[in-house]
């Protein structure tokens, strides 16, 4: 039986009164891979920034159901102490304008981290877990803008290892990047889910087939809501799913 | 046939481009040849004795425009950044109708005062600094009035540099846990500062050069203030009043002549400015 990291029952969200996502229930084991996919517009996006509530950040969001951290309502907590525990790493690669150091400990300085071997060691730890000190540690003080878009991006995923989250939310971390950054990216994940639990959103299935251990599938109904069709082992999931719409976006015939 | 049109077109706007260039070149250029040459060591160091032959120099108008614009920008700055700061990071996070009336109220207001002619301020600022807070014709006074010019400017200049920070960097900070504010002051805020300077220097630039609103508001005393409470005259005025008030038009002119230097001095400066800041960040 896998630990469950995330929980969300009958979770629904509108934009007003337009309802985004649809009674969405489903659980996510800790210390592994999820990716959620489906074609655009099904709501796998909103849905994985309902776990860090980005999505408040949106006038006239709200939301119906439940949404669980290690058993506990994500929406009574406060919410930059959520964030804390849940990470994120976005489409695009985005860096602050600051050095490669700065970006780093910029979430542990928030956190009230002032002591500055104590920062540099949080800085060191982040950048060899995400595979990026080899390539920066020479030149930690030159700006973030300089590495290239793999790099920033390994970049942010330093950074939002340097708060020491539970889980990683991941936007389509690769679609910016090209063939080598994308598989550096992956093979990168796969060594997080020791520590982290990782949830991945992305538009390319051979992706998500190579990386994640479990996925769930997601596609609008007649009234444009999100819906979780399935959810599953990825192995099962992508050989033998057990809804037609389901089998009929992994071959392709439509999305 | 087309080519003809596009050629012709190119023509009028290539004529039209060249007029205004030259427009602008003669009268700087005339203001600047005509008041050098009335220009002497003595002019910087020495202040305006008064009188009807405008004898002296304008070492006390320097001084005066110098205390002007940094009283002004002490007041206007912090004002101006922080409402620009408020209508672009915070306004669309209030719940309450009568503060987003409120803000809609502010916004409509900063695009019609900043279109207002400067005097119209100035009578303002006689109305209530100089005579009903009883502050008189002051440095006092002239820096108030000044700061209802140039807040408008500043909170636009500032609203625009940061609606020119991408979402992504606030989305970065705030997704790491940071609150709004920590976001705004150690992300948005560096990242808009050269913009935010530029609207700074512009307006201070605007406090050099304006004269109606400090006519009504600093009176035109020729002495070094020794207050805020001083009367006094900044080099825009004493341009005014040489001209208008004594024979001395050469020294008016010279004047000017320091004054066009040193706008153009500023204006070049912001690009300075946002270039070095620029080059610290990116």
């Amino acid at each position: 039986m896998e630990q469950i990291r995330l929980e969300t029952s009958e979770y629904s969200l509108f934009y007003r009164d337009f309802r985004a996502l649809n009674r969405i229930n489903l659980e996510i084991p800790a210390n592994r891979i999820t990716a959620f996919i489906g074609p655009s517009g099904c709501g796998k996006s909103t849905l994985l920034r309902s776990f860090n509530r980005m999505n408040e950040l949106i006038p006239g969001v709200r939301t119906e159901g439940s949404v669980l951290l290690d058993g506990s309502d994500i929406f009574r907590e406060d919410v930059v102490h959520l964030r804390k525990k849940v990470g994120m790493v976005f489409q695009r690669p985005n860096p602050f304008p600051k050095s490669i150091y700065d970006n780093v400990t910029y979430g542990p300085r928030i956190h009230g981290v002032r002591n500055r071997s104590q920062l540099a060691q949080i800085a060191e730890q982040s950048l060899v877990r995400a595979a990026l000190w080899d390539e920066v540690k020479d030149g930690l003080n030159k700006p973030a803008m300089s590495l290239s878009g793999g790099q920033q991006q390994r970049l942010c995923i330093a950074r939002a290892i340097a708060v020491e989250p539970e889980v990683i939310l991941m936007d389509e971390p690769a679609s910016a990047l090209d063939p080598v950054a994308t598989i550096k990216i992956e093979e990168l994940m796969n060594t997080l889910k020791e520590s982290y639990t990782i949830v991945i959103v992305t538009h390319n299935m051979q992706q998500a087939a190579r990386v994640s251990d479990f996925t769930a599938f997601l596609l609008t109904d007649e009234q444009r809501a999100g819906n979780m069709v399935e959810f599953g082992t990825t192995s099962r999931i992508f050989t033998s799913p057990t809804d037609r719409r389901t089998e009929d976006y992994i071959t392709g015939r439509f999305g | 046939m087309r080519k003809t049109v596009q050629t012709a077109a190119f023509s009028v706007f290539w004529l039209a481009g060249i007029t205004a260039v030259l427009i602008m070149l003669s009268v700087v250029g005339y203001v600047v040849v005509k008041g050098f040459a009335h220009i002497t060591p003595d002019f910087f160091t020495t202040s305006p004795r008064g009188g009807l032959s405008g004898e002296g120099g304008i070492q006390s108008t320097v001084v005066t425009t110098v205390y002007l614009v940094v009283m002004t920008l002490l007041v206007a700055t912090p004002l101006g950044v922080g409402a620009g700061v408020y209508l672009v990071e915070y306004a669309d996070q209030a719940k309450s109708g009568f503060v987003k009336k409120l803000t809609a109220a502010a916004r409509f207001g900063v695009e019609t005062l900043a279109g207002v002619p400067s005097i119209i301020f100035g009578l303002f600022g006689y109305a209530l600094f100089v005579t009903t807070l009883n502050l008189g014709f002051s440095l006092a006074s002239a820096a108030l009035a000044g700061s209802c010019l140039i807040i408008p400017v500043i909170i636009r200049t500032t609203e625009e540099a940061l609606k020119a920070v991408p979402d992504s960097y606030r989305e970065g900070s705030l997704a790491l846990g940071a609150s709004r504010w920590e976001t705004v002051w150690k992300v948005v805020l560096p990242s808009a500062i050269s913009g935010i300077t530029t609207g700074i220097v512009l307006s201070a630039g605007r406090i050099v050069s304006e004269t109606a609103i400090f006519f009504v508001t600093l009176g035109g005393s020729y002495r070094t203030p020794t207050s805020l409470l001083s009367s006094g005259r900044s080099m825009a005025l004493h341009v005014y009043y040489l001209a208008m008030e004594t024979r001395a038009f050469d020294k008016s002119m010279a004047t000017a002549a320091v004054l066009v230097v040193l706008v153009i001095v500023m204006n070049l400066s912001i690009n300075m400015i946002s270039r070095r800041v620029t080059r610290g960040t990116r």
